[in-house]
């Protein structure tokens, strides 16, 4: 591949728009976010697009390539060019701004909205809270805190296509770590939120949010849990460790 | 009613379905693959508490169960609003009801048309 061209296909404009088409060299080592940034280096500076880090911890550059999101920065055209040819563009679920830039106010707004905003309950003068590994709260808090909000599974979701109040699988999969933070104040209040119309109840469990995940975490597992904690709460059977 | 409590009830009224719907299933084939005529089935039915109670049973949940469900459908798949789609839930669960109960009703007093 390396001496060859590569047919890129990118999105042009807003909400209409149309796909235009770049040729680019194909590259030993190319990421798809490479091959956006040569196109707008080289060929058209007018090209909009997102990136920050390139190294797979902002989540900034996330795009639909070949019919799927992916984080460009570490997707290697090899991997997902099909006859050398590529086809870019912006996430779905969003709004769309310009070329491959989507606004993701809504994104982060459910973030918001689904209580992903650590209350703390300890003063400084307190002694720092006990938390181990052998805690399995802990353990569930842990096996979904690294997201890194790309919006990758909100865009991979067809759910948060069908229903705009469901608050999506990154907002959820926050709030399941915060309900499983032994530190944080408000467990109640918070699953209140993720039990309310366009919460947990809301996901049809297909797994696509997991599948697409870049970091390999898995919201699916996290609502799960959120549906689980729903069910005893709503019967009368939670402890006060809500999620465990 | 809230979503949490829709939640729960869709849940718990899917575990009663499960068992009930193959009870359900495998009583037809029994008896229908033993050769029974209707009047034969109505005669084993009419007056069995215990039939009328099971169908019933299975009314209900069905009755709770599939509004529910549906409901979650036209919110995905249709624009129309919130208060429209529980009205008309509740209307459904209704006539599911309604049909269901006049079917065991039938079933127990054995009428037959």
């Amino acid at each position: 591949m390396s001496d060859g061209q590569l047919q890129v296909h990118v999105w042009r404009g807003g909400e209409k728009g149309a796909l235009k088409t770049y040729s680019v060299s194909a590259r030993d080592n190319q990421t798809v976010l490479d091959v956006v940034t040569e196109i707008q280096q080289r060929i058209d500076p007018t090209l909009s697009y997102r990136f920050a880090c390139r190294v797979g911890v902002c989540g900034s550059c996330a795009m639909t390539v070949n019919g799927r999101p992916r984080w460009t920065c570490r997707t290697h055209v090899t991997r997902v060019a099909i006859n050398s040819e590529l086809t870019i563009e912006p996430l779905r679920n969003l709004p769309h701004i310009k070329d491959l830039i989507t606004d993701m106010a809504p994104f982060f707004e459910k973030w918001q909205r689904a209580g992903g905003v650590f209350e703390g309950t300890a003063t400084r003068h307190d002694p720092p809270a006990s938390v181990t590994h052998e805690d399995r709260q802990r353990r569930n808090a842990d096996a979904g805190i690294e997201c890194i909000n790309c919006a990758v599974c909100y865009s991979a979701c067809d759910v948060a296509g069908w229903n705009k109040d469901y608050l999506g699988p990154a907002a959820l999969n926050r709030a399941w770590t915060l309900l499983n933070d032994c530190r944080h104040g408000d467990h109640r209040g918070l699953l209140a939120v993720v039990s309310a119309a366009g919460g947990c109840s809301s996901c049809h469990t297909q797994g696509r949010c997991t599948e697409a995940c870049p970091v390999e975490l898995s919201p699916t597992r996290s609502i799960a849990g959120l549906k689980r904690a729903t069910l005893l709460n709503t019967l009368g059977l939670a402890t006060d460790k809500v999620a465990s | 009613m809230t979503e949490a409590r829709l939640f729960v009830l869709q849940r718990l009224t899917a575990v009663l379905l499960a068992v009930m719907v193959m009870v359900h299933i495998i009583v037809i084939v029994y008896a229908s693959g033993g050769g029974l005529s209707a009047a034969e089935i109505l005669g084993r039915t009419r007056g069995n508490f215990g039939w009328a109670l099971f169908y019933q049973t299975f009314v209900i949940a069905a009755a709770i169960h599939a509004p529910i469900g549906l409901r979650n459908v036209l919110i995905e798949w249709t624009r129309l609003s919130r208060q429209f789609i529980d009205i008309a839930m509740l209307l459904f669960a209704g006539l599911l009801l309604f049909l269901g109960s006049r079917a065991v009703v039938a079933v127990f007093v054995g009428y037959m048309s």
